[in-house]
Formats: structure tokens, C-alpha cells, sequence
């Protein structure tokens, strides 16, 4: 058994809303590790706190109490101009809606992360061009993502997520807007593809059909992380 | 859905890309602006919407503002063509048609006043022309010093020297000149019944405000054709021996009670008369203000939906790791490009249909200044600063994490 090494390491998590009477906790003394090479499903009901937590783990919703280290890195000590450039650095995300420019090319899509990252746009395209490949749309990166399928809107957003090499990838409900079939063939392909030694993927979902292919599952219910199962595969 | 199962390549090939992942780019915000003038322009329905806003408030601007400027030129012309250095006036003139008439000791006190070159009379008048059909039509009459003829017109047909001739007078060929019946050299009418006969057909660069034909003849024949006071000089030009003179001959006409203007603050006297005194001017500030908030409103109320309507891909970029400065800058870059592309449009169109306007209407008095322009690209940045205000605090106040909430 090798001992992999911990991408995201979560202690103690508390996030609130509201104050004194109205205080609502959202997330509640949540603490997890997160492992290179393997996908965490994070599940529970609506409303246990899935989405804030990875709101926190991303580094877009400040926590009132813990820490989250990212390869190390205590990422809420840094200021919002350090943040925007550790996620755009570290992690890469795929939305429930995957949030698609829908007035720019699936090529341009896929190149935003490099823009941001301010290579030269030839030099963008390029890149973005082999990680389009990856996900098998290559021969479609001139079509707006409004003319892709859903899976395939999915695997541009996968795309996006990827091509700047985060070593965190966040897929927030990523099947949620797909047939069970595309669900499945998509996580398949994430696991398969884009699941790397290096690289740690946390998925949100409610859908129990993909959770065969998690690595471990988190469980939670109000705010509280109720326990993590890891997922035994067959060889 | 068919995913490849077959892209080892394509992985090794992201593996090994990834060092080059870390160089800068040697221009950092081209991409960027790229993308926010994609968005704009690809969203077809609003850019248009926007070009169509601020073209139309730049040219309502500009067409307000060329309009008032010409007719500011145009009543200046008299001064501008005669072309003196120095014009002696009553202070209560306001502008050149309602001349206050100076008594003859004025011009002997300007002829020897130090520093002065010459001095000259000259008469302003209006008068009906009675024309051979037996029609009036309204005439502008400048009567020249008698022994200087300064302030004569160039002459394009006839000999300056036939203007002492019986009955002399000069016509400016100008786009009021037909209404004299485009008369040539020896066609006669009458003026106040005095016989006046065409000896001479003259150019000016610039043509009067009324639209009535201007003639000049001699100042003696002027007085004595029309009507006058006991005194009959409009104004007195002065000619000094030097520039450097100007200061010292002003200051010695204002010791005896009248007002001694260079060109240059005649014109400015006359502008201001109509800017400030007769309504022209906020009529059209009024005009111009309307065709700016018109503007203000189509853009920014256009721009502010188009930020709406992507706010979410904002937040997304946000999320993916824009920085808030960096949105800032795509917005800027965005509402800047529709302002100056429409600037373009409007004055474009605006020149177009002043070019076509003369072209077609003698009289039409628009001419785009340096003035306008700045005036019109002012606004078009206060447009563009405006517009981006909303979507800027539009776009700072979505978070990251609504987008992961929906």
C-alpha cells in the first residue's frame, strides 16, 4: 500500500451566517483530508453544507473558524489578490452549470485560465487546443458551446478546469444537468483521464449512480462532516 | 455521447506542456482585452444596441454644436472679411449689425492717436433693393472709406477703381447672390429710389448670418443713399504701426469714452452676445444636454444589461481567478471601445449630413470645430465612464460563491 501525499487538509471548519439569535451554522467543526491521486464525493442532503464547504475549500468563502491547507498552504491567510492567484494557480473548477461564455468559441472557453495567467493569446489557444484534444472536442473548437450537447458542454468545462494543471480539481454537482448514462461515462472519464498522482478531486453531488466511482465519500448532514467511507475497487 | 478512450497522446502531450505554463506573456492584457471586446461584439443585439445609442447621442451633439458654431462664424463674418486689426465702437454695440453710430471726432481723435497707422470709416447698413421685376429684397450695404477703400473685398469680375464710378456697387458673389438675380457687371436696381449699377463681383471666405445679398460701394455714396443720424460712422478701423502698438491705441480710445477691440475680441463680443443674450445658447446647451442624457441612457442602460446578463460568466471568471481589477479592466475596455466606435459613427454621420446639407441648402451654417470634437469626445468618455460605473459595481458585488449556489 503506498502512502499518498495530502492535497487539501481541512481542520475544524466553522462557517455561520446571521448573528446572536439568527446565528445559522452552515458548516460546523468539519474537518477532512483530501489525498493526491484520489476523488472524494462529498454527499449529503440538500442544505447539509456540501456547497459551503467547497465554497471554503476553494477559497472563495472566507471560514469563521479552522484552517484549510492546500499543498501546505494555509490559503486563508492570503489576501484576495493572493487567493484569485492561488485558485487560479491550484485549482480548477467545473460548475453545476459549467458557466460557459456562450459569446466566445469552445477553444476560447478552454483558454480563459491562460488568459488570466496572461500568456499571449496565440500562445493560449495552442495550449488550450491539447486540452481540448483530451476531452475529445477538438474538432469542435470553433462552435459557441450553445451548438454542444451537455456532455459535451460538461467536458469543455472539464477542459477549462484542467488546463492551467491545478492540483486540485472542485466538480460541483457535475452530473446534475445530465442523463444517468452521460453522468456516469463523464466521471468515468474524469477518473479515468484526468485523475492524475498529482492532482486531488473533490466532487459535490447528491446522484448515488457515480459514487462507485469515488475513492472516498464523505458524508454530511447540517454543516457536520458524519463520517468518510473509503471505497474498496476491484482490480 | 462517445468519449475517446484513446488519448495517451493527448495527456503526455498536456504533461509535458506544463513549464511553459509559467511563462509571462510579453503583452499581459491583450488576451484579456480580447476576451471582453469578444463578448461584446459576439453578443450582436446589444452592441448594436449600444453603437446605435452613443452614435446617435455624438451626433445629435455634434450637429447641435457644428450648427451653433457656424452661425457664431457667420455672425462674425463682417469682422472676419474686412479684416482689420483694430475696430473702434461704441461700448454698447453688442454685435456688427447694430452698430451705434460715432461722431466724426472719434475718427480724427483714432487718426492721431499714438501708435496708429491709418484710420478709416466704415458704414453698416441695411436697405431694400428694388429689382427690375419690381420685387424688394433685402440688402446688407458696407460703405468703404472713400480715399483708403479699406476693407474692400477681393475682386473675382471688374476693376476696384470703377467702385467711384456713378452709382458704383460691388456684389459678393456668395450663396445670397442669386436673389439679386445673379446680376453682372452694369445690371442696375434701385436702392432707397437711387440708381445703384453692378461695377464690380466680389468673394468673401465667409457669408453674412441674415442670407440677404451684401453689396459695398464708398462710404460718401453709403450716407448718401440711406438714412442716417446726424452721425454716420458704424465703426472705425484702425490700422497700428506695430502689434506691440495695439495696447497703447485701446487704451487711449477707452479716455474718450468708446471701445477700441482687436478682431479677435470683436468676434469674441459678438459670440458672446448670441450665446448669452439671445437664447441661442441654451437653446443649444439645452439641446446638446437632452442629446447626452439621451445618449447616457440608451448605452447605460443597455450596458447595464449586457453586465447583468453575464454577470454569472463574471462571477465564473471570478471564481476561476480573475482578480476584481482585472474585471474592471474588461469593462473599461469594453464600454470605452463602444464610446470611441460610436464617437467615430456619430461625427462621421454628422460631417456626412453637413456635407450633404451644403450641398443642397445655400445658407446652411454647421461647420465642425476642433472645439466640437473635444466637446463631443468629453462627453462620449463621461458616457463611457458612466457606463462602466454600473457595471463595475454591478460586477464587484457578485461573489464567487453565488455562482457555486446558483
Amino acid at each position: 500500500m503506498t502512502i499518498q501525499p495530502v492535497a487539501v487538509k481541512v481542520t475544524h471548519i466553522d462557517k455561520w451566517f446571521g448573528e446572536n439569535s439568527n446565528k445559522t451554522y452552515a458548516v460546523r467543526d468539519t474537518s477532512f483530508i483530501a489525498n493526491k491521486g484520489e476523488i472524494l464525493f462529498i454527499v449529503g442532503p440538500s442544505g447539509s453544507g456540501k456547497t459551503t464547504l467547497l465554497s471554503i475549500i476553494s477559497g472563495i468563502l472566507r471560514p469563521d473558524n479552522g484552517k484549510v491547507l492546500i499543498d501546505g498552504e494555509d490559503i486563508w491567510t492570503l489576501n484576495e489578490d493572493q487567493l484569485a492567484e492561488f485558485r487560479l494557480n491550484k485549482i480548477g473548477f467545473v460548475f453545476q452549470d459549467y458557466h460557459l461564455f456562450p459569446r466566445l468559441s469552445t477553444l476560447e472557453n478552454v483558454a480563459i485560465p491562460l488568459i488570466l495567467k496572461h500568456l499571449p493569446w496565440d500562445t493560449a489557444l495552442t495550449e488550450a487546443r491539447q486540452y481540448l484534444d483530451i476531452v475529445g472536442l477538438a474538432n469542435k473548437e470553433h462552435l459557441p458551446p450553445r451548438q454542444l450537447s451537455g456532455g459535451e458542454q460538461q467536458r469543455v468545462a472539464i477542459a477549462r478546469a484542467i488546463v492551467s494543471q491545478p492540483d486540485l480539481l472542485i466538480l460541483d454537482e457535475p452530473t446534475a444537468s445530465l442523463d444517468g448514462e452521460t453522468g456516469k461515462k463523464i466521471v468515468g472519464f474524469i477518473k479515468e483521464k484526468i485523475l492524475t498522482h498529482q492532482r486531488a478531486i473533490i466532487i459535490v453531488t447528491h446522484d448515488a449512480r457515480i459514487v462507485d466511482y469515488a475513492d472516498k465519500i464523505m458524508h454530511m448532514e447540517d454543516g457536520k462532516n458524519i463520517g468518510i467511507e473509503k471505497v474498496e475497487h476491484a482490480q | 455521447m462517445i468519449l475517446r478512450d484513446n488519448d495517451q497522446d493527448s495527456l503526455m502531450l498536456y504533461v509535458a506542456y506544463k513549464p511553459s505554463l509559467n511563462n509571462k506573456g510579453l503583452t499581459p492584457m491583450n488576451g484579456l482585452y480580447n476576451i471582453a471586446l469578444k463578448l461584446l461584439i459576439n453578443d450582436r443585439g446589444k452592441f448594436l444596441a449600444l453603437l446605435i445609442g452613443v452614435t446617435f447621442s455624438i451626433f445629435l451633439i455634434t450637429m447641435m454644436t457644428s450648427m451653433f458654431s457656424g452661425i457664431l462664424n457667420r455672425a462674425s463674418s463682417s469682422v472676419n472679411n474686412v479684416g482689420a486689426k483694430i475696430w473702434v465702437l461704441d461700448p454698447a454695440v453688442t454685435n456688427i449689425v447694430s452698430s451705434i453710430p460715432l461722431p466724426d471726432y472719434v475718427l480724427n481723435y483714432a487718426k492721431s492717436a499714438r501708435g496708429v497707422k491709418f484710420a478709416s470709416p466704415i458704414f453698416f447698413s441695411t436697405a431694400l433693393a428694388k429689382l427690375k421685376d419690381g420685387l424688394y429684397q433685402p440688402i446688407s450695404i458696407i460703405g468703404i472709406d472713400d480715399k483708403t477703400l479699406f476693407g474692400r473685398p477681393p475682386l473675382v469680375t471688374g476693376n476696384i477703381q470703377d467702385i467711384f464710378a456713378e452709382n458704383g456697387f460691388i456684389i459678393v458673389k456668395d450663396s445670397d447672390y442669386e436673389k439679386l438675380h445673379s446680376p453682372m457687371i452694369g445690371d442696375e436696381f434701385e436702392v432707397n429710389d437711387f440708381r445703384a449699377k453692378i461695377v464690380g463681383i466680389a468673394t468673401l471666405p465667409y457669408s453674412g448670418i441674415f442670407g440677404i445679398p451684401t453689396l459695398y460701394t464708398t462710404y460718401q455714396r453709403a450716407i448718401t443713399y440711406l438714412p442716417t443720424g446726424r452721425s454716420t460712422i458704424s465703426y472705425i478701423l484702425i490700422e497700428p504701426q506695430t502689434d506691440k502698438d495695439i495696447e497703447q491705441i485701446k487704451n487711449d480710445i477707452r479716455k474718450i469714452g468708446y471701445e477700441a477691440l482687436t478682431r479677435e475680441e470683436f468676434t469674441n463680443k459678438i459670440a458672446n452676445f448670441y450665446k448669452y443674450r439671445t437664447g441661442l445658447g441654451i437653446n443649444v446647451l439645452l439641446m446638446t444636454v437632452i442629446s447626452f442624457i439621451v445618449g447616457l441612457s440608451i448605452s447605460g442602460q443597455t450596458f447595464y444589461s449586457f453586465i447583468y446578463e453575464n454577470l454569472e460568466k463574471f462571477g465564473a471568471l471570478k471564481a476561476i481567478g480573475a482578480k476584481g481589477s482585472e474585471l474592471i479592466k474588461m469593462i473599461l475596455i469594453q464600454s470605452l471601445f463602444t464610446s470611441l466606435v460610436g464617437y467615430g459613427m456619430g461625427v462621421g454621420l454628422a460631417a456626412l449630413v453637413i456635407l450633404f446639407a451644403r450641398e443642397r441648402v445655400a445658407n446652411y451654417a454647421a461647420q465642425i470645430t476642433f472645439n466640437n470634437l473635444f466637446l463631443a469626445l468629453g462627453l462620449v468618455l463621461i458616457i463611457a465612464a458612466i457606463s462602466s460605473y454600473i457595471g463595475i459595481r454591478k460586477v464587484l458585488t457578485i461573489q464567487p460563491f453565488d455562482i457555486f449556489r446558483n
